[in-house]
């Protein structure tokens, strides 16, 4: 700020300190809930204190499943959803930066066409397309598969365009010494693009590993069985039980255990978070 | 921009755009297509064959009620998402850039929110406002309010908005901090020295240049309740009570899966994508993005 004034700042701490709040009540209370036994839960009237049933809460859920309705261990969950968060965002870094290479560093025909096909899928999210893809892939015998969970979400052009723009950014001298030193396209990309490339891949990578992490209505509808559920949409299957009451507790505990790795990415990873983040958005 | 240093291979770049162009060709522009071609085309009830109908089912969709009324949803859904969680996160924002010595860990307790699931976001929302086991929904009875938004539309859509801003604060949280910080002090100084105080320098001075990155949130601001609330409505609301909930999104998922109407669900998919194409349009056409870090 321009003047430095006391009470100036007081306000700043206070207005920020209730948005804080704002934003850290809504896991405090979920965090709370998965420390209590269901009746604790259920009636209403939860202490905002811890209770002790915290080890026997995360016990069972990683172990044991949930209720009847779902009787799948989230430990398993926490497997599925990660090789999938996995699986998009190292296909995406590995084939958008090929188109990306081949789209900057050569000349060929249909060159500006085979960018324009990558970019427009920038324009159409899955859940639009939803139904005709869920039908390719039922062609293709890959329900209930991990590449039917990665493959459909790989296809689009974020990456892409993001390595693009960083390739544009690299002097062109660089290319010429290296083709002074007698090396081909192969050895410029490992030697020299690759190792200048690193940031660029590892903010798109915390950023697609976030989107993978959380992606809801793509499993929900092309897994079957349970054994390939993950982890989101694990926990609303918890909570539409018909037979008993829904086991809250569980459900809580789930969601805090489906926030921690990505939240973690984010809070570790901050630099790179917010620099994929806004590279990817321009 | 053009690269002036190329190598001449002849088929090494096919090799190296082949794997992105299958992938985009196989699961992008294949089903894409389908929607296209199905939303001409009519299946019997056991879907053994289909007959072309031209725009019948197009006629059929602008012929529902329930139809016109999702739009009205989506609209209303949208203006208030967008509004509220620009607003909360301007105001946050402009604090945060003040030259505080906390500044970085209020910056990272804004922005973790980014990272939960929509769905996640929509079952942590759900629980605090649950009818019955709600911790926030028994001081609300005890005001007096009859809180409840498994039966009452307005209330079902009071809780999807909560969730949705809420998520939505970190993103826009972090692009107006880096646009706040890309505007000149001098600026801002010189307007100081015309003494002008604090508020007055934000509204005459401050937001005039923020309009490009308020814009370009808009945009994304829109496009995000359009697509990626669906978790959320999912978790939360179902859709209901009695369609009150229902998007234009939601309803493709569910006319599509619980009327088995996959012909109007596909007219419904080009209808959007009209939609987001047009809004992609005006996000290359008008926004100048000047976000600096």
């Amino acid at each position: 700020m321009v003047e430095h004034r006391r009470w100036n700042d007081i306000v700043a701490y206070l207005i920020l300190t209730l948005g804080v709040l704002l934003v850290v009540f809504p896991v405090y209370v979920a965090l709370i809930a998965s420390t209590h036994d269901a009746a604790t839960v259920v009636n209403g009237n939860m202490p905002m204190t811890p209770g002790s049933h915290t080890w026997e809460n995360y016990y069972r859920a990683i172990f044991v499943g949930g209720s009847r309705a779902s009787r799948e261990p989230v430990g398993h969950m926490l497997i599925n959803s990660f090789i999938m968060a996995m699986g998009i965002a190292l296909g995406k870094i590995f084939i958008s930066i090929l188109s990306a290479y081949a789209v900057v560093y050569f000349r060929f025909p249909f060159r500006m066409a085979a960018f324009w096909i990558i970019f427009i899928t920038l324009m159409l999210p899955v859940e639009v397309r939803i139904y005709p893809t869920y039908k390719v892939i039922a062609d293709l015998k890959m329900l209930d598969s991990y590449a039917g969970l990665i493959l459909p979400l790989i296809a689009s052009a974020t990456g892409t365009l993001l390595f693009r723009q960083f390739f544009m950014t690299i002097p062109d001298e660089l290319l010429e010494a290296s083709r002074i030193d007698g090396a081909g396209p192969y050895r410029f990309f490992k030697d020299t693009l690759l190792p200048l490339s690193v940031t660029t891949m590892a903010a798109l990578f915390v950023i697609q590993f976030i989107y993978g992490w959380n992606q809801y209505l793509w499993p929900l509808l092309i897994t079957t069985q349970d054994s390939m559920q993950t982890i989101v949409t694990g926990i609303k299957k918890m909570l539409t039980t018909t037979d008993e009451l829904a086991e809250w507790q569980l459900a809580m505990a789930t969601a805090i255990l489906a926030m921690l790795p990505p939240v973690a990415v984010v809070i570790f990873m901050q630099r790179l978070f917010v620099r994929g983040l806004v590279e990817t958005e321009k | 921009m053009e690269k002036t240093a190329i190598f001449g291979n002849k088929a090494l770049p096919y090799a190296l755009l082949l794997p992105q162009l299958v992938i985009t060709l196989v699961f992008f522009y294949w089903p894409a297509s389908q929607a296209v071609w199905q939303s001409f085309l009519r299946e019997d009830a056991f879907g053994l064959n289909s007959d072309f109908v031209g725009l019948e089912n197009y006629q059929a969709l602008f012929a529902q009620p329930e139809y016109y009324k999702s739009m009205i949803t989506t609209l209303v859904f949208s203006s208030l998402v967008a509004a509220l969680s620009l607003a909360i996160a301007l105001l946050f924002a402009t604090q945060a850039d003040k030259n505080l010595k906390a500044a970085p860990v209020f910056k990272v307790m804004m922005i973790w929110p980014y990272a939960v699931a929509p769905a996640v976001a929509g079952v942590l929302w759900l629980f605090m406002f649950h009818p019955t086991l709600g911790t926030l929904a028994r001081p609300m009875r005890v005001l007096g309010f009859n809180w409840n938004p498994l039966l009452d539309g307005n209330h079902a859509m009071a809780l999807i908005v909560m969730a949705a801003v809420w998520k939505q604060i970190a993103y826009n949280f972090l692009f107006f901090l880096a646009g706040l910080q890309s505007i000149p002090r001098s600026v801002l100084e010189a307007g100081a020295i015309d003494g002008a105080g604090p508020l007055r320098r934000f509204w005459t001075i401050t937001f005039p240049l923020l309009s490009p990155t308020t814009f370009f949130l808009l945009v994304v601001n829109v496009v995000y309740v359009f697509f990626d609330t669906f978790g959320i409505i999912d978790a939360v609301t179902g859709g209901g009570p009695a369609g009150s909930t229902t998007t234009m999104v939601y309803k493709v998922y569910a006319d599509g899966r619980l009327g088995g109407d996959l012909g109007g669900s596909a007219a419904q998919s080009v209808v959007l994508m009209v939609i987001v194409i047009a809004l992609t349009a005006i996000q290359f056409r008008y926004v100048e993005r000047k976000v600096q870090y």
